[in-house]
This record gives structure tokens, C-alpha cells and sequence, in this order.
């Protein structure tokens, strides 16, 4: 059975095909990413995945179970967590507190129980807040774990939504630019935990990302984009040098 | 300045967070429950509105400061609440039963709006509630054979467990009792999943369904808790006044029980108390200031309304975070004396959200 798999994907919206028969597949423990010049249609295939979008065509296969058609909350469930590019935090609360909603689908107590705080729901919280301090721990978040999100800087908070994502301890994780906005410093410091998270927790990381180092570094396939069609798939270095990318990328040579 | 160090888990789970705290609600508690000796007749029964009214802040509260939906047809809730113990009672059921009835039907209606309110955000899902309260209003106008039309309906005064509640002390402790009651549960709700739930709908609907928060179960939560405590309160508040009629239930009063919310902090569970009683408090000093006004003025109707609004519009310029919000702020002054900065609680920058979403 294929850990996940995208078949024929695609979209239109009105006459425009924004995603025209995707298809891949990712292997468990792996780094995949996805890349393509602006408007190729990356974010998109991560909406879709996400259920954001209902796909036009094509069907999403995560471990033997079909997502697409499902509701969004139940992709979560299943195990895929995602952040998103230009970051969508809870901001008006602590970044403990967003950890913590991260912990979402691990609830175990029902309203009753939680209206009148039952020694159960202690219990669960404080299972709860252990996981969460190890997220915290794995991204050295604990200077900012009481502070309020609104107003943190930047890469802090791209810090915190993948803490967020991984506090909901998925089996796979979209990430939408890890890198954007971030400084080279802060890249670096995001390549690291990308590779831990790969490595260190066993996740698979399904990945959109512009920064070519950080793609070479850190993925393990890629898969190149252009105006919604796949172009071309293989190691960082393969797909680097294939011709489709380069003309995609820098456009073709005129013909002498 | 206090500085907590932090040991254990269970100090973030706890409802006080340090002595102080449980120093000043206590005293808060012992002055409460001395009222029926320090306060006279008249203050003893504001005591009784501000109790309802915070209950209703509350449930209003948990909607509109914690889930982030709006609603301008409280009053609907209210009515329910109210009909169904004025109607429960008068059939002879017993108030034990009749209040969690009153809470539970308020609930379904709530269950009713919420589900179309699922599809609406924002000035939408404002029209929509609004449009709720006006219905709801016109129905209990119209249906003579139930709700008794425009004659409205008595009350007799509460009996629980056979202990007749109507001297002015009775009913106090229990609206009193209620209205702590109220704050409990809705601060432990606040501490658990669900009530963090709610908060992440409030600020990121597209987030909250990605982490794995079902959008359409927790909305529609949301509007059953917030129509049940109102529920609750309007069962109190038939008490209260003896006398129901569709007129106690109007648009205005919904807009008022927005006030609440809004002039006591938008997102705190203090708000709401201190929304309660401001609003309770407001129509009482605009009655001694009538004394001092020139007689036009004073005579004028719509009166009250208007310093209603100009107090709303007020708050809304010069203190959004309300009431609770500008305590926090002097409580943060006398604690950080002489070092407070202007800035301090200058609304921070939010950054773009990914409108490809939307």
C-alpha cells in the first residue's frame, strides 16, 4: 500500500486550469518537495490536498483511504497537519495556547466533563501540556511561551505554526514555504528541523518551497511544476538540471 | 511587581493563579454574600439585574468574545428562557426542573439559529440573528393561546424544594449562586479543548478546520451555550420582574445586551460582569443627572438611548478592550509604578493573512 498518492489531480477554476493531472507519489519518511516558477500552481495542490478546494478531477490516496470529498477537520484527524504561507496563527492568544489547540484532535474529555473541570479532564490536560513542552523543547520556543502571538517577530511565528503542526503529531506534514520571509540565518535554522523532523520523529514532510539550497539540502524528491502540469520528478540535482525546469525557470533558448 | 515561577503543570490549570488572587475574590465573595446586611432594598434588588445580566453577558460573551460570532437577537434567547419558565411554572413544575428546561429549550433554539449561521460571517450573520430576534418577538406577540399576546404573562415568586424564594434575600443568593456558577464553568470550559476550540475559531476559521476542529460542530456549540446561559438568565429574570410581555424583549434590548459585551471587554469572562453592571448602573445615574439637566433635556425621550450610543460609540474609539481592559491597564500602572509606558497595550500589528484563502 502507497503512503500517499495524488492521481490525475486537478482544478479549474472557470476557464483557467490552475492544476491539470498531478500525480505522484510520496513514501513514507521522506522529504518531498514541490517547486515551480510563481503562479505554476504549488499552493494550489496543497489546498487541494487539504481539501481547502474540492478537486475537479482526481483522487488523493492516503494510506488506503480515499480523502478526497471529506470534510477539512477530517483530514487533520487522520494524521496530516499543514502550515500555511503567509502564517494564520490564533493571535490573540499565547503561543502556549496555540500549541496547545494543536493538541485538538488528542482530546479525550467531553463538554460535560470540561464545564465542570473533572479530575479526568485534569488528567488529559496535563498529558496535553507535557506534549506540548516537548514541541516546545524540539523548537526552543520556551522564551516565548507565554506571550501573546500578536507581535511577535516574523520568524518566530513561522517558528510556532510548525510547532503548532507538529504538536498535532501528524504522520505527514504540508509545509507551504517554510522559508518565506525568513532570513538566511533563520532558513538554516528551518532546514535543521526539517531534517530532524524527518529524521528525529519519523515524519514525512510534503513541502512547497522557492529557496533552491533549502530545497537541495533537505528533500529527498522533487517534483517541478509549470502552469499546473508536472514537468518533471527526481532528486534535487536531477530535477535541477532537467531542461523542462530550466526553460520553465529562465525560458528557452531561440532557436538559431 | 509579582513574579511567578512556574513548577508545575497544574499551576497553568489553575483557576488562581496566586495568593492575591484568592485573597480579593474571597473578599469579594464574603462582601457579596453580605449584601442582604449592608445593602438596602433598592441596591439589593439592582444586585438581582446585575447578577442576570451578567449571566446573559456571559452567554453572550462566550458567542461573540470567544467564538467570534456575532449576534444582535439575543433578546430572542431571553424570551425563551423567560416564556418557558412563566409557562412551566404555571403548569405547576418545579423550579429544579423548570430552569434547566428553560436552559435546554433556549439551547435547541440555539441549535436552530446556529445552524444556518454556519454559512454567514460577520454583518451577514449579524442580519440574519437580528432577523431571528424580530421573529421571535413577532411569534410570541401573535400566538394569544400560549404566550398570552400583549397581556403577557404573571409569574409567581420561585419555589425550590419547598422553600417559598420571595423575600428579596432569597432570591438574591440565588441569583447569586447562579451567576458563580455561571463564571465556573465557563472559566473551566475556557482551560479545555473545547473552549480553546471556540478561541481558535474566533481568530483563524481556516486554521482551526486544519488542526481538526470541525467548524459546523463547534459554531453551532457555541450558540447552544451562549442561548442556554441566556436562557437561563431570561427564567430568572421572568422572577425578577413578575411581569413578561413581548415588549420587554425588543431589538433594543438585544442592542443593549451587545453593550454589555462590548463596554466590558470584548474576549474576557471579567468583561462581562463589569459590562453587566455598567449597564445596570448607567440608566440609574442617568436618572440622578436628569435632576441637574435643563428641563428639555431632561424631558426628552430617548434620553437613555442616546447616552447609551454615545457611550458604545466611546468605548468603541477610545477603549475597545472596555471596561476590563482599561482596569488591566491601571492595575499594570500601579504595579509597574513609575515605569508604565503609553505603549504598552498600543494594539499590535497583525500580520497579512493569506488572503489566497479567501
Amino acid at each position: 500500500m502507497k503512503f500517499f498518492s495524488v492521481e490525475n489531480l486537478g482544478i479549474r477554476f472557470g476557464g483557467v486550469v490552475a492544476v491539470d493531472k498531478v500525480s505522484f507519489d510520496i513514501q513514507r519518511g521522506e522529504v518531498y518537495t514541490i517547486i515551480g516558477p510563481n503562479g505554476a500552481g504549488k499552493t494550489t495542490v496543497f489546498n487541494l490536498i487539504g481539501l481547502i478546494y474540492p478537486a475537479t478531477s482526481g483522487r488523493i490516496v492516503y494510506q488506503g483511504r480515499e480523502l478526497t470529498g471529506m470534510n477539512p477537520h477530517r483530514v487533520a484527524e487522520l494524521g496530516i497537519a499543514r502550515t500555511f504561507q503567509n502564517i494564520e496563527l490564533f493571535e490573540h492568544a499565547t503561543v502556549l495556547q496555540n500549541l496547545l489547540i494543536g493538541r485538538h484532535r488528542h482530546r479525550s474529555t467531553a463538554l460535560w466533563q470540561e464545564l465542570a473541570f473533572t479530575p479526568a479532564v485534569r488528567r488529559a490536560e496535563r498529558a496535553q501540556r507535557e506534549a506540548v513542552e516537548k514541541v516546545i523543547e524540539f523548537l526552543d520556543l520556551q522564551h516565548y511561551r507565554d506571550s501573546m502571538v500578536a507581535g511577535l517577530p516574523y520568524g518566530v511565528r513561522k517558528v510556532i505554526e510548525l510547532g503548532r503542526a507538529l504538536a498535532t503529531e501528524p504522520k505527514l506534514l504540508l509545509l507551504d514555504e517554510p522559508s518565506s520571509g525568513l532570513n538566511p540565518e533563520e532558513t538554516n535554522e528551518m532546514a535543521y528541523w526539517i531534517e530532524d523532523i524527518k529524521k528525529g520523529l519519523g515524519i514525512t514532510v510534503l513541502m512547497v518551497e522557492h529557496d533552491m539550497s533549502l530545497v537541495q539540502r533537505v528533500s529527498d524528491r522533487v517534483l517541478a511544476l509549470n502552469e499546473g502540469r508536472a514537468i518533471a520528478e527526481g532528486t534535487p540535482a536531477e530535477v535541477q538540471a532537467h531542461p523542462a525546469v530550466i526553460e520553465a525557470y529562465l525560458g528557452a533558448k531561440e532557436p538559431a | 511587581m509579582r513574579f511567578l515561577f512556574k513548577t508545575a503543570y497544574d499551576q497553568d490549570l489553575r483557576l488562581f493563579k496566586h495568593g492575591g488572587q484568592v485573597f480579593w475574590y474571597g473578599l469579594l465573595a464574603v462582601v457579596l454574600l453580605a449584601a442582604p446586611w449592608w445593602a438596602s432594598e433598592y441596591l439589593l434588588s439592582q444586585l438581582h439585574f446585575i447578577g442576570i445580566y451578567s449571566i446573559v453577558g456571559l452567554g453572550l460573551m462566550l458567542l461573540v468574545g470567544f467564538t467570534g460570532q456575532i449576534s444582535l437577537g439575543h433578546a430572542a434567547f431571553l424570551a425563551v428562557g423567560a416564556y418557558t419558565e412563566a409557562l412551566l411554572q404555571a403548569a405547576g413544575w418545579p423550579f429544579w426542573l423548570t430552569l434547566p428546561c428553560a436552559a435546554l429549550l433556549s439551547a435547541a433554539v440555539g441549535i436552530v439559529v446556529g445552524l444556518p449561521a454556519l454559512r454567514l460571517k460577520g454583518i451577514y450573520l449579524a442580519i440574519a440573528t437580528l432577523a431571528f430576534g424580530v421573529i421571535v418577538e413577532e411569534i410570541i406577540t401573535r400566538w394569544d393561546s400560549l404566550t398570552g399576546g400583549n397581556s403577557g404573562k404573571h409569574l409567581k415568586p420561585v419555589e425550590l424544594f419547598g422553600m417559598r424564594l420571595d423575600g428579596d434575600a432569597d432570591f438574591y443568593y440565588l441569583c447569586l449562586g447562579l451567576t458563580a456558577l455561571c463564571c465556573v464553568a465557563l472559566a473551566n470550559l475556557l482551560r479545555s479543548p473545547t473552549g480553546r476550540a471556540f478561541v481558535a475559531i474566533r481568530d483563524s476559521e481556516i486554521s482551526a478546520s486544519c488542526i481538526g476542529v470541525n467548524l459546523a460542530k463547534y459554531k453551532t456549540m457555541s450558540f447552544a451555550l451562549s442561548a442556554a446561559l441566556t436562557g437561563i438568565g431570561g427564567a430568572l429574570y421572568a422572577h425578577k420582574v413578575t411581569f413578561i410581555s413581548p415588549e420587554q424583549f425588543t431589538l433594543l434590548v438585544s442592542i443593549e445586551l451587545v453593550t454589555i459585551v462590548i463596554l466590558g471587554g470584548v474576549g474576557s469572562l471579567h468583561g462581562a460582569v463589569l459590562g453587566a453592571a455598567f449597564v445596570i448602573v448607567l440608566p440609574q445615574l442617568i436618572s440622578i443627572a436628569k435632576d441637574y439637566l435643563p428641563s428639555g433635556v431632561a424631558g426628552a425621550s430617548g434620553l437613555q438611548a442616546t447616552v447609551f450610543g454615545l457611550v458604545l460609540i466611546g468605548f468603541i474609539i477610545f477603549e475597545p478592550m472596555g471596561l476590563y481592559g482599561r482596569w488591566l491597564k491601571v492595575r499594570t500602572w500601579l504595579e509597574l509604578f513609575p515605569f508604565y509606558r503609553r505603549g504598552m497595550f498600543r494594539r499590535q500589528k497583525t500580520y497579512m493573512k493569506s488572503e489566497r484563502l479567501r
